[in-house]
């Protein structure tokens, strides 16, 4: 299986995300920002960092990247793609999850290892894990307040597709602790903490992270 | 943005018409404003003197920035050559570029190079604490990545005044998110630092900024220009008036504005992290595709500096035109261009045929880059603007024949009475309870207190090598996923001890940060450091200055490690009161399989509690005379190298044969804060009786270097007794971590709720949650 994982000018966790689907056992394929090449992936991971600067708005310019129009497309036709934090932002500006991330509550950036609640085990991205089961990945961004209007949230939490939630209260003034979310096929899920950090003992706070690889490639599989 | 002609009289700018050199020999007796520009009469006279004629403006722009303080190390150079003086070859022989390069370089093993160096930033972070601390962060990335390394992480030594006083609420918030905002954009992991709070600092902050590059040794990189013909291009942002006079104003004189009659600009860069973030990796590819001959970072003295520094590094001249420098204002001056100190440029050397490769990749990366000169036969940088030769130049006269002062040294009057202020005659706690309460007191005070309000807002994980980040000793980060090769850095400076007795305080802070180094299982290799010290006008402050060169040296020539670089920050003073001598030392160390690096604090409940190293009764200097008494007098702790090179030989002899379950270096606090932060933060409790034959406060509070706590498998602890006793380390087991808190002999036990409020409440309590 080939899991893609994008590069904008400004992204920094790329290689971060490709050694976690490689650890996953997949193949972990380069996609570059100006293409318009998804070079036949299975998946697509849209990794953290700052994506050309975030200038005027976190993800804004990103999303409307030569590469996130197949990302945009391919999605509609049920390809499994991840958000993580400046991924999460450039999904959401990019239509393909609702609601926004705005300045945490606090003003600061916050970097700490975070507990986190799986809500729902019936995305492509989180099959391997059970519902109401904690992990702990670290969590770093200084705009990770996720923030929706009612009616988003209200068929949000209908649908279950409240993936993550914070344990413990939000760092960042989170809405309902919302950590991330899923489209309504559930093979598009965004969150605001780092996965792809948390798969080595060595350099993470555990090896939780790498639920989320192993999740797609079985989802993938048996597909 | 103001305007250069606020700081220079319209003498100089004269927008109309260009001050070529025709113009400039044909007018001999143009005044100039060198003293404003902070020449001295001799240096301006020397400058008529090797030109045959008066400068140019752009000449003039050029000298000032380039003999200023700040760039030509003009007093501290005698100084500094005593470190070659005492580097033998044996230390030399790992070292693959040292002093004098952009930041020095050693091979690691494995075909593995690190480049590793601190510079300081201190006065942009005092007027502008944002981007003075952010800017900070890009000048020593682009240093590092001059050396053709890829910038694996970066740390950052800070210091201020008083915890609690307004202009440090003022300061550190700044600081702390430029920092944060800058590195975070760049992806490099912040691994250490320091936090540090002393009057000392009032009016006076110290932004240090570390970063750490790794490259294979065939990859090196030199700032050279040579071979007739080769295009010398400009690559990154476009030059703008933002920074001009920043090296020759800010960073040459106090800031007292007022010192010369007229308004001097508070002229603080600005940064953009994600054009830097894009040029580190332009000039990765650029460097793998074998495009780049020598390249050279824009820092202080921006294009002044690159342009005569590659060209007096290599074999020929150079032309440059800097009518086509890609520009953000109209009408700039060659001075102005010259000078300006714009963020997140590269000055590159490239031989013809590479040009359209080289620009090829910087298209890719949407990086700005053009072709400004070329090296040329003969020995002068020649700079041309509007059709005119307004620099001509012997480069190596711009760039490293600069003034050379023998200021005077004089060990100040008020030395004497400063060391026989002992803290013997301060009031001790005795009983248990009154020791109780100092520890909590103790964990809770500014400088010992949890640094998480400001380390949170660090990104530590990125790029997925960090193996060690602060709150441990050191950060330890892999360069090769292959075999697990990485290196370990700390920096420290306890400047109080300094102030005691430079000499020792700089051995102090190297004994600190090697065994900071050892700590984590690594072995000590390499030194760089900062030295940020008062005005070298003032002879005590030159003392404290010579001094400290002399121990640190000395220091290392024992060690047996080189000094591979530094950077020196004179005139941190307010009026006539210098801040404490701080010459921060950053060490290196290197580690074959960071998997196997000892993690800080106690990491699992039943394992035995060693203390290693002699205390002796130490608190001339302490924290804790600082804390209870706010009390700086007396002699520092006593310094053993040779004991210290001991202890860090069975720390890398246990922790290789995996003996070694936690450590944590004792340092500012002594053994008290020690057993405090490894229950905090290595997760478990401990039950301890304090070493045999002390007085329970100096077995507590002393700070005697080279201790060490490590815990080991209650099985392992008799062989490693016998290990430690055999290397020549004293060591006594003095407990059993797990349970709850602290449990010291007969004092009521300590929480771990209680100590966690006492630690980690302090600093969000001042700077807000």
């Amino acid at each position: 299986m080939r899991i893609g994982v994008i590069t904008f000018p400004g992204t920094l966790d790329d290689a971060d995300a490709a050694r976690a689907a490689r650890r996953a056992g997949a193949d972990a394929v380069a996609l570059w920002h100006g293409d318009h090449d998804l070079r036949g992936v299975d998946a697509v991971v849209v990794p953290g960092g700052f994506s050309y600067g975030d200038y005027l708005r976190a993800g804004a310019i990103a999303s409307q990247a030569p590469i996130m129009r197949e990302v945009v497309e391919a999605a509609r036709r049920g390809l499994p793609v991840l958000g993580i934090c400046n991924g999460f932002q450039i999904l959401c500006e990019a239509g393909l999850l609702p609601g926004a991330l705005v300045r945490n509550a606090g003003l600061h950036f916050i970097c700490r290892d975070q507990t986190l609640r799986v809500e729902s085990a019936s995305t492509v991205w989180t099959g391997g894990f059970t519902t109401g089961q904690e992990i702990v990945v670290p969590l770093k961004s200084g705009e990770g307040r996720y923030v929706a209007d009612a009616a988003t949230l209200a068929e949000l939490e209908g649908e279950g597709r409240v993936v993550f939630r914070y344990v413990g209260g939000a760092p960042n003034g989170a809405t309902a602790d919302i950590a991330g979310v899923a489209s309504a096929d559930g093979r598009i899920v965004g969150l605001m903490p780092h996965p792809e950090h948390a798969i080595d003992p060595l350099t993470g706070p555990t090896t939780d992270g790498l639920g989320l690889f192993t999740s797609v490639l079985g989802a993938v599989a048996a597909a | 943005m103001a305007d250069y002609s606020d700081v220079v009289t319209g003498t100089v700018r004269q927008l109309d018409s260009v001050d070529s050199v025709e113009r400039a020999a044909s007018t001999p007796d143009q005044p100039q404003p060198y003293v404003e520009l902070g020449l001295k009469d001799d240096e301006y006279a020397r400058i008529r003197d090797i030109l045959g004629r008066r400068p140019t403006d752009a000449e003039l722009a050029m000298y000032s920035v380039m003999w200023s303080e700040h760039c030509s190390y003009k007093s501290s150079k005698v100084h500094l050559r005593y470190f070659g003086e005492t580097t033998t070859e044996e230390m030399r022989a790992k070292m693959l570029a040292g002093i004098g390069e952009n930041a020095g370089v050693v091979e690691v093993g494995d075909g593995w190079a690190v480049t590793f160096k601190v510079e300081s930033h201190n006065h942009p972070s005092y007027v502008e604490p944002y981007q003075g601390a952010a800017t900070g962060v890009g000048g020593i990335v682009r240093d590092i990545m001059a050396m053709g390394a890829r910038p694996i992480a970066v740390a950052d030594p800070l210091r201020f005044g008083p915890a609690d006083a307004p202009d440090t609420a003022r300061v550190l918030p700044g600081v702390v998110a430029g920092v944060g905002g800058y590195g975070n954009s760049l992806g490099l992991p912040n691994i250490g630092g320091e936090v540090v709070f002393d009057a000392g600092y009032a009016g006076n902050p110290l932004v240090n900024a570390m970063c750490v590059g790794s490259m294979r040794v065939e990859d090196l990189h030199l700032a050279f220009a040579s071979g007739t013909g080769n295009k010398i291009i400009l690559f990154g942002a476009r030059t703008g008036l933002d920074g001009i006079g920043g090296v020759s104003v800010l960073a040459s004189e106090t800031f007292d504005a007022d010192a010369g009659g007229r308004k001097k600009l508070p002229s603080v860069q600005v940064g953009d992290p994600f054009t830097e973030k894009v040029l580190i990796e332009c000039c990765l590819e650029l460097f793998h595709a074998g495009l780049v001959v020598g390249i050279q970072d824009l820092g202080g003295a921006g294009l002044s500096c690159a342009t005569s520094e590659l060209a007096s590094a290599g074999d020929g001249g150079m032309h440059v035109d800097l009518d086509v420098v890609p520009l953000r204002a109209e009408g700039m001056t060659a001075a102005e261009i010259l000078s300006s100190e714009s963020q997140e440029r590269m000055c590159a050397v490239v031989r013809p045929e590479d040009v359209d490769a080289f620009m090829a990749v910087c298209a890719k990366w949407d990086t700005i880059a053009t072709v400004i000169g070329e090296v040329t036969d003969g020995d002068r940088l020649r700079i041309s603007h509007r059709g005119e030769t307004v620099v001509d130049v012997p480069p190596r006269t711009v760039a490293h024949d600069g003034p050379v002062y023998e200021r005077p040294v004089g060990r100040g009057a008020g030395q004497d009475a400063l060391q026989a202020d002992v803290a013997d005659r301060l009031p001790r706690p005795a009983s248990p309870s009154e020791l109780r309460a100092e520890i909590l007191r103790m964990a809770a005070s500014p400088n010992l207190c949890s640094r998480a309000w400001v380390t949170e807002q660090y990104d530590r994980y990125v790029r997925g090598n960090t193996a060690s980040a602060q709150p441990a000793d050191t950060g330890v980060v892999r360069i090769d996923e292959e075999t697990g090769r990485g290196i370990a850095v700390s920096t420290d400076c306890n400047a109080r001890f300094t102030a005691l007795d430079p000499y020792a305080g700089a051995q102090l802070a190297l004994a600190e940060a090697y065994r900071n180094v050892a700590v984590s299982g690594a072995v000590p290799a390499a030194v760089t450091n900062c030295l940020n010290f008062g005005s070298p006008e003032d002879p005590h402050v030159m003392w404290q200055f010579s001094q400290a060169v002399r121990g640190l040296a000395d220091g290392c020539a024992q060690l047996g490690i080189p000094v591979t670089g530094g950077n020196v920050s004179f005139y941190n003073q307010t009026g006539d009161r210098a801040i404490l001598p701080t010459p921060v030392i950053g060490v290196l160390g290197v580690i074959d399989d960071v998997a196997r690096r000892v993690r800080s604090g106690f990491t699992g409940a039943g394992d035995a509690v060693v203390l290693l190293g002699a205390t002796r009764d130490e608190l001339d200097g302490s924290e804790w005379a600082h804390v209870v008494h706010d009390h700086l007098g007396g002699l520092p702790p006593a310094v053993d190298l040779a004991a210290e090179q001991r202890l860090a030989e069975l720390l890398a002899a246990a922790s290789a044969e995996g003996e070694l379950r936690g450590s944590h270096d004792l340092s500012d606090g002594g053994l008290a804060q020690a057993l405090v932060e490894a229950v905090l933060v290595g997760g478990n409790g401990a039950e301890v009786a304090l070493p045999a034959g002390l007085d329970p406060f100096v077995a507590m509070f002393s700070e005697s270097a080279g201790r060490v706590l490590v815990t080991v498998a209650a099985a392992d602890v008799d062989a490693f007794l016998a290990r430690a006793g055999s290397a020549g380390v004293p060591a006594e087991r003095i407990g059993t971590t797990g349970g709850d808190g602290l449990r010291i002999e007969t004092l009521t036990p300590l929480s771990a709720e209680e100590l966690r409020e006492a630690w980690e409440g302090t600093l969000p309590r001042l700077f807000g949650v």
